[in-house]
């Protein structure tokens, strides 16, 4: 089929992933202990997302997932932290070029490189567009938005490095070798 | 002077996970307007040769091909998913996770918006199949709200308003009751007739498929065609059985009374039987040998609901309420009824799911007291759709999940997760993903992985849905087994045979209600209650009306008491 | 039951639930956006008002938005508190003059400093109003076809619908597979201790997550064999004409933004200064 621009399947990844996002950002952030702190799941799933389909659909999940859910549950969005998540997604997922989860590879030094790339998205994503765009859009105060920047980067950065490298791992593991089912 | 429209030549294909083909040098030609029946055993390649004739195989599905598959003429190694959409329509074999659109019109609509017409020849086609097949009221509803059978219909016309020369169906019957399948059945054929499709059918249910005309019926097993043939001459052989397929009920009652059938020209139907005299003595006679099983009485009550009931939402119609009864601890119960009816609502307010507006006791204890956790040490219930319960990625872990919970020894859990699972015909799957499972197997892992628990009282919501013959006589001989032992076991089913050689007791639902508790037997003699809770006589009963036997329930009665003197045998 | 609380549409009969998606679209990106530029607290008040009449016109009950509006309360305030003490100066700063009111070293309270909390807090009511307008009164399916008519790609505004639509679905499941892990036996209680919390959530949003995963594959099949994304445009099934009102509103939004522009040119910039 000629297909020009996006394929079905990234369109129903990015819809999909979207849903998926909502409902994992509104039920599952498990509290920590520590007040206003929570292990969010949104971000490893968007990390697993974005490298099994790609840089397009991570950014786009990112943006509707995070424009959706907060709209569904505030009424309301903060658009360069939106930005902020849709570029997280979009680096990822640049990175999953290196990746060969399909054929259920995941070594220790890939395991490695993922999370300092993730390290790095988040300190892009997180403190410098976020904050800079809070600045710009919403006139707020500089050193009140950096510290909310460092803050996301570090628990995110967490986030992903624990339960997003288990995503990924299962997910490789979920792939079966070639040729190698055989009933007995 | 037909050119085939549908052409196999030694086809060939391996899945790419796979270490054997599933597909063994198939050669298969179907010519234009014909109408197949492609019947064969749970995981034996049925779907496999459906993907085939839509391009998933090789567009979707990757794998090695060998020979060559021509479609309309186009070889599917080189045309695409596209190219061939307009040829083949389908209707996949999951037909829960086929919805695409949020409410039942833009689904039915879905493939006219991609083909760019007006949005008034799209409502006026979305009109006329949603009349035609009933689904009028249910226009605005979201899929979420539908009902396993509501949702195959609304798929079912999402197909048909594409009029493809080929029309393919994998398995349309497999959620939809018993009368409602009849009338699927009745119009496939008229639909066939009006746009003179090809029309290739997969069903597991062979005896309903040919309650209209078939003209052949391909049999397959293990990959290979076994035969190919008009159903009439099918019949005549004794092949359906021995590759686990059920034959035709009437055909059996005949065979059991000694009538010889190689006598008989035309057995594809019961109008088609000749009407014999001797024939109707031969049933006569042997109706009066068998003699019925004894019964087990004094039974104390297990599970006791009152003024049971759950509304989902303000809008909805029949919400399910004042459900008022009581199973007994070692009864075998059907729960029967229309799509929609609650059946499964019913399960979900026992497990705890949804909340309940009456009262349910267990024994003496109040459930509503009950996680459903705590429920579900007592109560296991396997779930209409297989997707919701599998969390594992392997078989065995699936199966083992439950005991691992329950802190059972590893060794213990071996033994018994490998017994369930022989029970269930996936022994020999028990290394695999399941991932790589066909539809019924999926559904048997989740029965396997509540049958391995034993719990007191076990709920299936149509676990026969998709099986072949052999599997599900199986699965039912062991449920029969547990009942012995006195566990108490709850069937939802569209099987109207089921219903009467398996359980001992009918809960018949209609539009929300509990319209009939009462033997099986009873509740299908009941002309009305067949009508109001969509159910259907079996071939037996049409069976013996046909030979003008005395009391044709007495012949369905000794018909189930034979089959279960010779299980008991 | 599952204190699921998601805002969504409710079907209704007010004049706003009546206008055409597209409309609503288009006054609310409009709107929103020059209530996000502009720091013009008479063109904000102005705005707030005219969006809480907008809700009582729909009809629009307290307790269908309440959890939404007391939790915006509070984190309206929180914010505020935090602009204030990370830089209690930042409104002399910004207006370039300082009237003092409470004087208290670092802490010093300036009127200008108020002025501007004001003008935060007006935002907040300026926009949530208009959108809580409409995701309760906005077909979901026709939003996705009216953001296909301001120029989205079909493509992309089929992902937004697909979203919408499997948000219930997905949501469903979740309880389901929750519901048929604990009736497995895996107990999911709060009180249990962290890894134990992560490894009970980790047993819902795995198979939530993977079987999804699956989905996408089935989907885009049937997708496919239904002939999405063959062509390069698409009808819409749920789209409905544009009518006068639709017109008339889309208009009113244009006027608003231009407004905007006046007052950029008035007040030489993003804020209305009173101090001067
Ligand atoms: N995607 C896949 N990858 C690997 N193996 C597969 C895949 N799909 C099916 N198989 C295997 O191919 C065999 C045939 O599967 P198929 O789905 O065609 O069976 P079926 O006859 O339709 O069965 P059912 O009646 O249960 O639907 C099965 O044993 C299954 O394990
Ligand atoms: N989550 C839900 N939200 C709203 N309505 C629902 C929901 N689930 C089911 N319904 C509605 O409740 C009714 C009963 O549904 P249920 O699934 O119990 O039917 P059923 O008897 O099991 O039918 P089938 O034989 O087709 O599986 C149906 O009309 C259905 O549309
Ligand atoms: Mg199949
Ligand atoms: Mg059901």
């Amino acid at each position: 089929m000629n297909q020009k621009g996006l394929s079905v399947k990234s369109v129903v990844a990015i819809g999909i992933g979207t849903a998926i996002y909502v409902i994992l950002a509104r039920f599952t952030s498990i509290p920590t202990g520590i007040p206003n702190t929570n292990i969010e799941i949104v971000y490893p799933f968007l990390a697993l997302l974005a490298t099994i389909y790609g840089p397009i659909v991570g950014f786009s999940v990112g943006f509707i997932g995070h424009a959706l859910s907060d709209f569904l549950m505030y009424g309301q969005t903060w658009w360069s932290w939106v930005l902020a998540t849709a570029i997280l997604g979009l680096i990822i997922g640049l990175y999953s070029r290196k990746l060969d989860l399909e054929h259920g590879v995941f070594t220790g030094k890939q395991m490695f490189f993922f999370n300092l790339i993730q390290l790095i998205a988040n300190l892009i994503s997180y403190v410098v567009i976020a904050p800079i765009g809070d600045i710009l859009i919403y006139s707020e105060p500089a050193n009140k938005v950096f510290l909310q920047g460092v803050t996301a980067t570090a628990t995110d950065f967490i986030a992903i490095l624990i339960l997003g490298t288990i995503l990924l791992k299962a997910y490789a593991a979920t792939k079966v070798k070639k040729g190698s089912l055989h009933k007995d | 002077m037909n050119k085939p429209i549908i052409q196999f030549k030694d086809f060939s294909f391996k899945y790419d996970s796979q270490a054997d083909p599933t597909l063994k040098h198939i050669n298969l030609e179907i010519n234009p307007g014909e109408k197949i029946l492609l019947a064969g055993p749970s995981g034996s390649g049925k779907s496999t040769i459906g993907r085939c004739l839509n391009g998933l195989i090789p567009n979707v599905d990757h794998g090695e091909l060998k020979g060559t598959c021509l479609v309309n003429g186009k070889d599917i190694t080189k045309a695409s998913l596209f190219d061939l959409s307009f040829t083949t329509s389908t209707i996949l074999q999951d037909s829960d996770s086929q919805f695409i659109g949020m409410t039942v019109g833009e689904d039915i609509a879905f493939s006219l918006e991609n083909d760019c017409f007006t949005r008034e020849t799209i409502h006026q086609n979305v009109d006329r199949w949603a009349t035609e097949l009933k689904l009028k009221d249910l226009l605005k509803q979201a899929p979420q709200t539908l009902s396993g059978g509501q949702k195959q219909m609304v798929v079912l016309a999402g197909v048909l308003v594409d009029e493809s020369p080929i029309l393919l169906f994998d398995e349309p019957l497999a959620n939809l009751d018993p009368a409602t399948g009849l009338k699927t059945i009745q119009l496939i054929d008229q639909i066939q007739k009006e746009v003179n499709a090809t029309v290739i059918i997969i069903e597991h249910r062979v005896e309903e498929v040919l309650a209209r005309h078939v003209d052949r019926i391909v049999l397959i097993s293990d990959g290979e065609i076994i035969a190919d043939k008009a159903p009439n001459a099918l019949l005549h052989q004794d092949l359906l059985e021995s590759v686990g397929v059920r034959s035709p009920l009437y055909i059996k009652a005949l065979e059991k009374a000694g009538v010889d059938l190689k006598q008989l020209p035309d057995i594809s139907s019961i109008d088609a039987l000749p009407e014999e005299k001797n024939i109707a003595e031969k049933l006569q006679s042997w109706e009066n040998k068998q003699v019925p099983p004894k019964q087990k009485t004094e039974k104390q009550p297990l599970l006791t609901l009152k003024n049971v009931g759950h509304r989902y939402n303000k809008l909805q119609k029949h919400p399910l309420h004042d459900v008022n009864l009581t199973i007994n601890q070692g009864d075998f119960v059907s729960i029967v009824g229309q799509n929609g009816a609650g059946k499964t609502t019913l399960c979900r307010i026992i497990c705890g799911f949804i909340e309940n507006e009456g009262q349910a006791f267990f024994k003496d204890q109040n459930l509503a007291d009950l996680s459903i956790k705590e429920r579900a040490e007592k109560i296991g219930y396997v779930m209409q759709d297989p997707n919701q319960m599998i969390s594992q990625k392997m078989i065995f872990d699936e199966v083992a999940l439950g005991l691992r919970l329950r802190n059972v020894p590893e060794e213990e859990i071996k033994d018994r997760v490998y017994q369930t699972l022989k029970v269930c015909g996936l022994y020999a799957f028990r290394k695999w993903p399941i991932s790589a499972l066909s539809f019924g197997q999926k559904k048997r892992v989740t029965i396997a992985s509540i049958l391995v628990l034993e719990p007191e009282l076990i709920i299936l919501d149509e676990p026969t849905a998709g099986q072949d013959w052999k599997t599900y006589t199986d699965i039912m001989n062991f449920l029969r087994e547990l009942n012995q032992r006195d566990k108490t076991i709850m069937i939802v089913t569209h099987d109207m045979h089921l219903m009467l050689e398996y359980s001992k007791r009918s809960l018949a639902f209609a539009n929300g209600q509990l319209i009939a508790d009462t033997k099986p037997i009873d509740l299908l003699t009941n002309a009305d209650l067949v009508k109001e809770a969509s159910l259907k006589q079996t071939s037996l009963f049409e069976l013996a009306k046909h030979y003008n036997l005395t009391d044709p329930n007495a012949f369905v009665q000794a018909y189930i008491d034979s089959e279960e003197a010779s299980q008991h045998a | 039951m599952h204190d699921d609380k998601i805002l969504g549409y409710q079907p209704g009969n007010s004049f706003i639930h009546h206008l055409n998606a597209t409309t609503k679209l288009i006054f609310l990106i409009l709107v929103s956006i020059a209530c996000m530029v502009t720091y013009d607290t008479r063109f904000l008040a102005v705005i707030c008002l005219f969006s809480l009449i907008c809700l009582k016109i729909a009809g629009i009950k307290w307790k269908q938005v309440s959890f939404v509006v007391n939790f915006i309360i509070v984190f309206a305030i929180i914010n505020i508190i935090a602009v204030f003490i990370f830089q209690p100066t930042y409104g002399q700063d910004l207006y370039q003059t300082k009237h003092v009111l409470i004087s208290a070293g670092y802490f010093t309270v300036t009127q200008e400093e108020l002025f501007y909390l004001l003008n935060v807090i007006l935002k907040y009511i300026c926009s949530i109003p208009l959108v809580l307008l409409f995701l309760l009164t906005t077909n979901p399916s026709q939003f996705a076809s009216s953001l296909n008519k301001i120029g989205v790609s079909y493509k992309i505004a089929y992902a937004v619908s697909l979203a919408l639509r499997y948000i219930p679905t997905v949501q469903t499941d979740y309880w389901e597979i929750s519901a048929a892990q604990q009736a497995r036996g895996n107990e999911l209680s709060k009180k249990a201790h962290l890894v134990k919390r992560i490894k009970g959530t980790l047993n819902i949003v795995m198979p939530l997550i993977f079987s999804s995963l699956d989905r996408i594959d089935i989907i885009s099949t049937a997708m496919q064999l239904r002939r999405f994304g063959s062509k390069k445009k698409r009808t819409w099934y749920v789209y409905e004409p544009f009518q006068l009102k639709d017109y008339l509103v889309t208009a009113l939004a244009f006027i608003l933004v231009l407004v905007v522009v006046v007052l950029w040119h008035v007040n030489s910039g993003r804020f209305f200064n009173p101090f001067r």
